[in-house]
């Protein structure tokens, strides 16, 4: 029998939106939608096997080859770098990753900027490739907390509408990477089974054209 | 007596690898567990990791326990007429992936040093493609070839910092992240067209070797897709299979040049084998000679379950 196709998706809103694009590309898996709460669904005439995890994990289970594929938020990608393949950019989960500060908040540069954020990785090269010293407090939620509190002059954040930044009298002070949701593959997997999961990536990015 | 009931698998594996280079005239290098700390400072980029043991001799020099064995092999050999084919099964200390604590690892590989030519190299991918046997018939070796890839990015004129970033999206075939810098750099459509191919161009060399004419832009990038194709061919015509080309496949272009080789096994999620021409690294130790290797990462092999048998 043929080897079971591993997909690993993102547990959430975004998994599922995801999720309805693999449907629509021919890749079903009815049992999904049965609300329950198994975390691994197949659907064996199709040989492959889809899971949830936490989206953040989703780079992991892809690059030590758990998953043959996923699906990633850039922005994991981007603090992560994986040593994964990126083939598709779905085009789902569209966001920017952004400097905030409180409104009216202007940079000194002649002292250590802190920086808040639950992307040091992702903070650490932007201000580097800027110059700019910057101390960084390691967060992981409520990140907009930190500059109204005084904790940090701005913070790293993903901003999708800005509407949880301007209900806290915070504004965006510069967007600096385009955020979206990007098929992932294991570069071991993708040597043997290169060509279901190309045919795969080929069907998603149809799914995309049509859905324009 | 049964040493299949005593050794482990890895050792199992060392062991027919051995084999397998001496009956081809290669002859073992064995060399110290220690070595100069500052051989390795001098090429850190080259070391999979810049972690290194160290500690100080009786005497205040300062050494490091070796975590690479190619450049210990360069610094204590000397340039020498002909061929030197070598291979050594060492130890080598390294942090691994997941702890971040250092682990002693066991390595098999092999060198070829001197007048290389493409003799020499297709007898190397042919060695990786025994090794890979030796280890598991479900395997793929992938080769490119690093002079195609850096010479169409020079033909066209792309930055230093644009190469860069064009070389991290190609190793992760990101076709839309090639396109946005190659428009970055003003290219025209069909050159980025060309450059972005780059990344879905792999498989079987009869598929795709008569693609790569459309990549000769000059002189020296035909000498390179002519040098790969006559090495494939000969390959073939020796009856090795399971060769992909994928030039997706990248390593340091400060070292490394000409055929880049990658070794999978299936079910083990990384490379087992890697390695390729080193020239440029040969020239930053003063040497004049050329050079071609690589090295088995056998301490992936113990995640195999039964294979073999």
């Amino acid at each position: 029998m043929e080897r079971m196709l591993n997909i690993a998706l993102p547990k959430g809103r975004l998994g599922e939106r995801v999720y309805a694009m693999f449907e629509a590309a021919g890749y079903p898996c009815p049992e999904i939608k049965e609300n329950n709460r198994r975390l691994i669904f197949e659907n064996r005439e199709l040989g492959i096997r889809y899971f949830w995890v936490k989206p953040s994990d989703v780079v992991i289970y892809v690059e030590r080859g758990a998953a043959d594929i996923g699906v990633a938020g850039r922005d994991i990608l981007l603090e992560y770098s994986p040593d994964v393949y990126e083939l598709l950019d779905l085009e789902v989960g569209k966001c920017h990753m952004a400097v905030a500060a409180k409104c009216g908040y202007e940079d000194d540069r002649s002292r250590t900027l802190t920086v808040a954020t639950k992307f040091t990785n992702i903070a650490k090269s932007y201000y580097a490739s800027l110059g700019r010293e910057i101390d960084i407090i390691h967060l992981n939620g409520s990140i907009e907390l930190a500059p109204i509190l005084g904790l940090s002059d701005v913070i790293v954040d993903i901003v999708e509408t800005g509407t949880t930044l301007k209900e806290n009298k915070l504004e965006v002070v510069e967007r600096f990477a385009e955020i979206s949701a990007r098929l992932i593959a294991n570069k071991a997997s993708f040597k043997f089974l290169g060509e279901r999961i190309d045919l795969l990536r080929g069907k998603l990015r149809d799914v995309i054209g049509t859905s324009k | 007596m049964d040493f299949k009931s005593v050794l482990t698998r890895e050792e199992l594996v060392a062991l027919s690898l051995r084999s397998i280079y001496a009956s081809h005239g290669y002859t073992q290098y064995r060399m110290s567990k220690f070595e100069e700390y500052d051989l390795y400072a001098k090429n850190k980029d080259f070391l999979v990791s810049d972690n290194i043991i160290t500690f100080t001799d009786t005497d205040g020099r300062l050494l490091a326990l070796k975590p690479d064995v190619t450049l210990s092999i360069i610094k204590n050999d000397r340039d020498s007429e002909g061929i030197k084919k070598l291979y050594y099964n060492e130890n080598v200390y390294r942090p691994s992936r997941g702890t971040r604590s250092f682990r002693e690892l066991m390595q098999v590989g092999l060198e070829c040093m001197g007048e290389v030519g493409e003799t020499e190299i297709a007898e190397v991918i042919l060695l990786a493609k025994m090794s890979l046997d030796a280890i598991s018939p479900d395997n793929v070796l992938e080769i490119s070839h690093l002079d195609i890839v850096s010479g169409v990015l020079s033909a066209f004129n792309i930055s230093e910092e644009g190469r860069g970033r064009i070389y991290t999206y190609l190793a992760a075939k990101n076709e839309r992240g090639i396109e946005s810098v190659c428009e970055e750099e003003g290219l025209a459509p069909e050159n980025t067209a060309l450059v972005t191919r780059l990344a879905t161009l792999y498989g079987e060399p009869g598929r795709v070797l008569p693609e790569l004419s459309a990549f000769c832009l000059n002189d020296g990038i035909r000498a390179a897709v002519d040098s790969l194709s006559r090495v494939l061919t000969s390959l073939e015509a020796g009856g090795v299979r399971g060769i992909s080309l994928d030039f997706s496949l990248l390593s340091d272009m400060s070292y490394y040049n000409g055929i880049a080789i990658k070794g999978f096994v299936s079910g083990i999620p990384t490379g087992v084998l890697s390695g390729g021409q080193y020239d440029r690294l040969m020239k930053k130790m003063n040497r004049k000679s050329r050079a071609v290797g690589f090295a088995v990462y056998l301490d992936e092999i113990s995640k195999l379950s039964c294979l073999g048998e």
